[in-house]
């Protein structure tokens, strides 16, 4: 057994890519690190807008404003990769690749976790699960509603 | 204003498709191909006044007059078209409407892409520099897909292919049968990649899962290789060297880039490209003879046999069962064996599918000739159901 303090000591350092954030997409990022979704909605319809974006795709004379969302969906597709999507990844495969579904209506590309791989499936509710793969960032990933 | 017959595809040429190429450029390649379509269309370097190139990693910027100055050409029209596996049909779409406008008289449209065992061109590819190692990305995709893992075509694909089960239903045998009936034209076709390797529906059921549900005979192999096309007016098409192809219809949609923000995974933009194609020429899916489909996965030819309005939609499995589709059967698919057996060699494997329409139609085709071959459509699809190009090619203007 090693102690957490070992675990951390001889922790990998992280390799994958990571959000470059842009200044429209910045409040996302931060809301992630503090393990809140946040996404867009448009003013003047009150549609939800994802990803995070300077102009509204709802009308030349719309404004987007931040809301704080639930983090419920449901997987709207999937996969499951056997061979690794990028180098980075490699060992890690089978992994789950989806997208969900926001039940505030936008979708997301994430990673299914918390459960077997072969047991994701289409229509499954599903919640946000926040990763804090280094001290900076938050991936906002997804995990079976019904482990909550 | 309509393009209707105004214009057509009067030379072809490809490079037979290889796993590397040993110190070529892209440029090179870019340069040979087109001079071997204009001499195959019976012109000279001189009688051709437009340039269509892809946008290509060697010159990050004024690509056509790269090419325009190593190939000693006069041009009227040079135009980078950058469509992904859409980009050679719509090449050829954005050729005939330059030509039809009066911008040039015959235009060249280029593809090539190369493929080092080992780059030498600096770094090599990673997860942020995007399609073929092009500048550094910071579209969305790379901001809220790559961090996931979504990275390359095969994942969204495999989403595509997941959600088409979930809502319509196919077999992995009916998936299959498209990517054996391609290596079977593939067979008769000597530039192919995968000549003389015939494989079964267990081989490909046999082969390795790489992405739920997508086994690895369903995926293309990227290669490298080169295509292009001459397209001029129909006036002067008529009395060249070759029997023309004639541009009879032409149709573009494009709705996303990330796979994430398609409208529907199972209702995709090739059918409103398709329609625009087909309502321009004036031709019925009846008269096609050949289905040039893009085939960057056997999914891909699936969708595109219903969203094109071949197949009822939600009955493409059926419909690839009910059907031959070799190109002696009574649908065929791809006779040059598709980029799944004859190679995907980037965007020249898009242009592939638009050389084999024309050679068809041309009646050019050896020992693959789809008999009576009036009417070919070519699609193209680039990113993940990204792009769509449609065009309508036949015998007669």
């Amino acid at each position: 057994m090693t102690s957490p303090t070992d675990e951390a000591a001889t922790a990998k350092p992280y390799t994958k890519p990571l959000p470059e954030p842009t200044p429209a997409s910045q409040p996302f990022w931060d809301a992630a690190r503090e393990h809140r979704l946040v996404i867009q909605r448009s003013k003047q319809t009150g549609k939800y807008v994802f990803y995070p974006r300077v102009v509204s795709p709802y009308g030349a004379a719309d404004e987007l404003e931040w809301a704080e969302v639930s983090g419920r969906g449901t997987v709207y597709s999937y996969t499951v990769a056997r061979r690794a999507t990028g180098p980075q990844w490699s060992g890690e495969e089978p992994y789950v690749i989806a997208i969900v579904q926001l039940e505030e209506g936008p979708q997301m590309t994430t990673n299914i976790i918390g459960c077997p791989p072969d047991a994701v499936r289409i229509g499954m509710p599903v919640v946000a699960a926040f990763e804090d793969v280094t001290p900076d960032v938050t991936l906002v990933m997804f995990r079976p509603a019904a482990a909550t | 204003m309509t393009l209707r017959g105004k214009t057509a595809i009067v030379g072809v040429a490809e490079f037979r498709p290889s796993r590397y190429t040993e110190g070529a450029t892209t440029l090179g390649m870019l340069a040979e191909v087109a001079r071997d379509a204009i001499a195959d269309a019976g012109l000279e370097m001189g009688e051709v006044d437009g340039i269509v190139v892809e946008s290509f990693a060697e010159s990050p910027f004024m690509a056509p007059a790269t090419i325009v100055e190593y190939l000693g050409m006069d041009a009227r029209f040079a135009e980078v078209v950058d469509l992904g596996g859409a980009t050679g049909a719509g090449m050829v779409s954005r050729a005939a409407a330059a030509i039809h406008a009066g911008l040039c008289e015959t235009v060249v449209c280029t593809t090539a892409t190369r493929r080092e065992r080992r780059s030498t061109e600096g770094p090599k590819r990673t997860a942020n520099s995007g399609f073929a190692g092009r500048r550094v990305d910071r579209t969305p995709a790379t901001e809220f897909d790559t961090p996931y893992g979504a990275i390359g075509a095969n994942y969204g694909y495999a989403m595509i292919a997941n959600r088409y089960k979930y809502e319509y239903g196919v077999t992995p045998e009916q998936l299959a049968k498209i990517a054996v009936a391609q290596r079977y034209n593939a067979c008769h076709n000597p530039n192919a990649l995968f000549f003389g390797q015939p494989i079964t529906t267990e081989d490909v059921l046999n082969s390795p899962v790489v992405v739920d549900p997508l086994h690895l005979l369903e995926i293309v192999m990227p290669v490298a290789g080169a295509a292009a096309v001459v397209v001029t007016g129909a006036k002067r098409a008529k009395k060249l060297k070759h029997d023309p192809a004639f541009i009879l219809g032409v149709g573009e949609h494009t709705t996303h880039k990330s796979i994430t923000f398609a409208p529907s995974l199972t209702d995709t933009a090739i059918k409103a490209s398709a329609d625009g194609a087909f309502a321009m020429s004036g031709v019925r899916r009846k008269d096609i003879a050949v289905a040039s489909l893009y085939d960057c996965y056997t999914i891909t030819v699936l969708l595109t046999l219903e969203d094109a309005g071949f197949a009822r939609k939600g009955r493409g499995g059926r419909f690839v069962e009910d059907h031959n589709l070799q190109f002696d059967g009574d649908f065929p698919v791809n006779p040059h064996g598709g980029q799944l057996s004859f190679g995907q060699a980037g965007t020249a494997g898009g242009m592939s599918h638009v050389t084999e329409g024309a050679r068809q139609v041309m009646q050019r085709a050896q020992g693959r000739q789809v008999r009576k071959c009036e009417y070919a459509f070519v699609n193209g699809n680039g990113g993940i159901m990204s792009e769509q190009v449609s065009l309508v090619l036949g015998r007669d203007a």
